[in-house]
């Protein structure tokens, strides 16, 4: 009695721990702000689902039902006695679970009546195991009679606690099977203490043997070749330029701040998010010509936000147009465009390409620096996909520098920007 | 003076030196090779010792020095070079991180101190979609923002609009396990695969009356299961992810084998690309717990981090292409940067004790939605590196979760046979 208040404490005290605890925050009410406060409804949900994973292992079992979950109404519970644990790394075989379910039809009680899936199982199992029925049988006997020794009560604890094993190992169709492994894991045992004992002592020789379970090879030694490129790697890694955190954070922290408008998780789309109202029309405007105010708003973030949308390529290109100066943007869509072609077009587009931009007396003559210009000439006579990438870095740079900024400058962007606030100024 | 990785030795620094070898360590008559760049002028100066002699002289400016004993005969153990090749490995990992750790003059979490707390979040479910047999293992968005591909361990791969609920295609795959699929950039075909260890693409036609499941065409090849896919900017191109421990760039029209990707040591789980107009990059997680950052066109390794404690089941690329994040096994995620070179941000809790599986970014990056082995999804406040919400519904693991192209929705994957669509 006097430890109560301890153990309370100690689960208050985790309860409000600060890092992994329940949140503690200051709500905004009308008017005022609520200090220090936690949601009720956060613990019960919390509570629940912690009891419910307890109750899915077997921890604790419902003591008339086979489905093993934690339900908030008059059920009774038992717990599960730790050698039926699932830290015991049972792997429970068939010809346990058929010793099992044969004692059970010996027992002529109604609440060992099996359950049809379990008359399903059983019979499927005495044709699996039909050589060797006779030992199941015998052992099943032995069981019982084992059973029938002990107390009344003691009985009727044990029986459940043995069915609530099974309810886990082999659960009722239809339930969460906690005991199943994801594919891509099991064939490597990664457990090599799962305990191959028998729950009923059956000997080695009558039981199956599982054939998942292959003991997984030793790691292989790494050879003296694969040595010397980790000893490469590394050294290639130690050259590396690394920015300062406090650097990277800032820009972690700018980048994020720039975008949370466009964030639905953090802000309401305008006019509404489509999946709670079910009104498409922020998708419909996307799809639309017209671009809104606050996507022009983003092109101005970088040139990348002008290139990745269809629109903002659009009017980049008409941009550039109406200065005559819109080759690089067409030689950068174009390589990007070959990037996207199956191999087979690979070098038809690539000679395509040269002619129209770099070829001697090409009509959209680019301005590449030598040293790309002659890569890319080389590059050529053995066409692959990334025969222009020097060519198109170099643009690229040029574009950012210079005919994006003039853009964003421009007359034609900027009453984009403006163009939706004109709209609502004309509602009046 | 600086340590000679192998052990009675030391080398002085300065101009020039000798380097005497413990004759007891040594015997005479091995050849002696000292390779290692300079730090000041980037030369590497193999340097032999004359047979029979156990000194050699060595130029060098740096400490970085490598040495590295070859066997002149047979008498000598492999297992002592490998031994000191390992040992010099170890120390040049352990100098990484040195290096890292210099550059570290404050935490991510510290810096976002000054930034608002996120809102107190509500996200419900909208949609539950029910029509898989059983456990939904991946899935993944159409650009068009509403419909999207999902795949089961029954072997079948289902094309949904997810805003009407609407089952638009089913296609059959003569495999159980499909533990990868992914939509077209175009919209006009989906890729699946799995436990069949291809990976597959087939069209989708507007005809409903078409069975699509004939016209799929195999296109990438592994030894071992696909456990993910994805494809590039285009719909001819796949990469795939397996656990063969290999990644795979793939003609789709021809099958051809563009680009392999080698330096996982187990099962790679996950890929992302680099969500970058100009970049080539894609960054995979694995069994062996590392995650790798590769050049597409080299199929070179660029960068690798080995901060995770077991299996690392999904990686997912912050929306600016500078960092990651990671699931694992471990119970915790991660977020890498890419300029800093280090795992700048562990999302973990004394409560959460099962295996994360799958992670995704909000679209401001602020929000890190992820999935796991307890049912639940955590939301991550990806700056402050605490926890902003728990979301409970599935009634087992979820397997897969994201966030749909315009940010507006959650899908999230289930082992409980559907998948919920979820929003503020």
């Amino acid at each position: 009695p006097h430890k109560k208040p301890v153990y309370m404490e100690e689960l208050i005290a985790r309860m409000q721990d600060e890092k992994n605890g329940i949140p503690i925050r200051t709500v905004k009410s009308f008017l005022t702000k609520i200090p220090s406060v936690f949601s009720g409804k956060v613990v019960m949900l919390e509570a629940l689902h912690l009891g419910t994973l307890m109750a899915a292992h077997g921890y604790f079992f419902p003591i008339s039902d086979h489905v093993l979950m934690l339900k908030d109404d008059g059920t009774f519970y038992r717990f599960q006695t730790p050698y039926f644990w699932p830290s015991n790394c049972w792997e429970p075989e068939n010809t346990d679970y058929a010793v099992y379910l044969c004692k059970r039809t010996m027992q002529n009680k109604a609440r060992l009546e099996l359950a049809d899936y379990e008359a399903e199982s059983l019979a499927r199992l005495q044709r699996a195991f039909a050589r060797k029925w006779e030992f199941i049988f015998m052992q099943a006997e032995a069981q019982a009679k084992v059973d029938k020794k002990r107390d009344k009560i003691e009985r009727k604890i044990l029986d459940s606690q043995e069915r609530a094993f099974w309810d886990v190992h082999r659960p009722v169709p239809g339930c969460v099977n906690t005991t199943e492994v994801d594919i891509k894991k099991s064939s490597r045992m990664k457990n090599p203490h799962k305990t191959r004992k028998s729950v009923y002592g059956l000997q080695n020789d009558i039981r199956t043997h599982s054939p998942t379970h292959t003991p997984a090879p030793e790691a292989k030694q790494p050879t003296e070749e694969e040595l010397q490129e980790q000893i490469t790697f590394w050294q290639l890694q130690l050259d590396r330029h690394r920015l300062k955190m406090s650097k990277v954070a800032e820009s972690l922290l700018g980048y994020t701040e720039q975008y949370v408008e466009y964030d639905p998780f953090l802000t309401p789309p305008d006019p509404s998010n489509p999946w709670i109202t079910d009104d498409t029309t922020v998708w419909e405007l996307e799809a639309s010509k017209e671009p809104g105010q606050q996507r022009v708003k983003r092109w101005a973030f970088g040139i990348d936000e002008v290139l990745k949308d269809p629109v903002g390529r659009e009017q980049f290109l008409k941009f550039l147009e109406s200065e005559f100066s819109s080759e690089n943007l067409r030689f950068w869509l174009a390589v990007q465009e070959l990037k996207k072609r199956p191999i087979r077009e690979v070098p038809s587009r690539v000679q395509e390409i040269w002619q129209e931009f770099l070829a001697p007396g090409a009509p959209s003559a680019i301005n590449v620096d030598s040293k790309s210009y002659d890569k890319t000439t080389q590059n050529v006579k053995d066409p692959g996909r990334y025969a222009f990438e020097d060519a198109q870095e170099h643009i690229y740079k040029l574009m950012k520098s210079d005919s994006y900024s003039r853009f964003i400058r421009s007359s034609a962007y900027q009453e984009l920007l403006q163009a939706k606030k004109k709209k609502s100024k004309n509602l009046f | 003076m600086s340590q000679d990785p192998l052990e009675g030795c030391r080398i002085s620094a300065g101009k020039k030196s000798a380097v005497s070898l413990g004759k007891a360590l040594h015997p005479p008559n091995l050849l002696v090779v000292v390779e290692g760049t300079c730090g000041a002028c980037v030369a590497a100066s193999p340097v032999s010792a004359p047979e029979g002699s156990c000194s050699y002289n060595v130029a060098h400016h740096h400490l970085c020095v490598c040495v590295r004993v070859c066997m002149a005969w047979q008498g000598l153990q492999k297992g002592e070079t490998l031994a000191s090749l390992k040992q010099e490995s170890e120390n040049l990992r352990r100098k990484l991180e040195e290096e890292r750790g210099k550059l570290t003059d404050v935490e991510l979490h510290q810096v976002a101190e000054k930034v608002e707390t996120v809102a107190a979040l509500s996200i419900k479910t909208r949609r539950v979609l029910k029509g898989h047999g059983n456990k939904v293992l991946s899935m993944d968005w159409c650009k068009d923002k509403r419909r999207l591909v999902s795949s089961s361990q029954d072997g079948k791969v289902i094309v949904w609009d997810a805003f009407t609920l609407n089952k638009e295609h089913g296609i059959t795959l003569p495999c159980t396990w499909v533990m990868a699929c992914a939509y077209a950039p175009s919209g006009c075909a989906v890729a699946c695969g799995g436990l069949d260890n291809k990976c597959s693409v087939v069209p989708l036609s507007l005809d409903r009356n078409e069975n699509v499941t004939a016209k799929k065409k195999s296109v990438a090849m592994h030894t071992n299961y696909v456990s993910g896919c994805s494809f590039t900017n285009s719909d001819m191109q796949l990469l795939t992810s397996s656990g063969d421990g290999t990644c795979a760039l793939w003609d789709v029209e021809s099958g051809q084998l563009l680009q392999s990707f080698h330096g996982h040591t187990a099962d790679v789980l996950s890929l992302d690309l680099a969500p970058s107009e100009t970049g080539n990059t894609f960054v995979s997680g694995g069994c062996d717990m590392k995650a790798n950052v590769w050049d597409m066109r080299s199929g070179q390794n660029i960068q690798s981090f080995d901060n995770h404690q077991s299996d690392i089941n999904c990686v997912k690329y912050y929306p600016s292409g500078d960092a990651f994040a990671s699931a694992s096994d471990d119970a915790t995620c991660r977020f890498y940067d890419l300029r800093a070179d280090r795992e700048v941000a562990v999302y973990q809790k004394d409560s959460i004790i099962f295996g994360a599986s799958s992670v995704d970014f909000s679209l401001s990056g602020r929000l890190l939605f992820a999935g796991y082995n307890d049912y639940t999804i955590n939301v991550w406040d990806v700056l402050k590196g605490t926890r902003v919400s728990v979301l409970f519904g599935h009634e087992n693991r979820v397997s897969r979760v994201r966030v749909s192209p315009d940010g507006t929705a959650l899908c999230s994957a289930s082992w409980d046979n559907t998948l919920r669509v979820s929003r503020t």
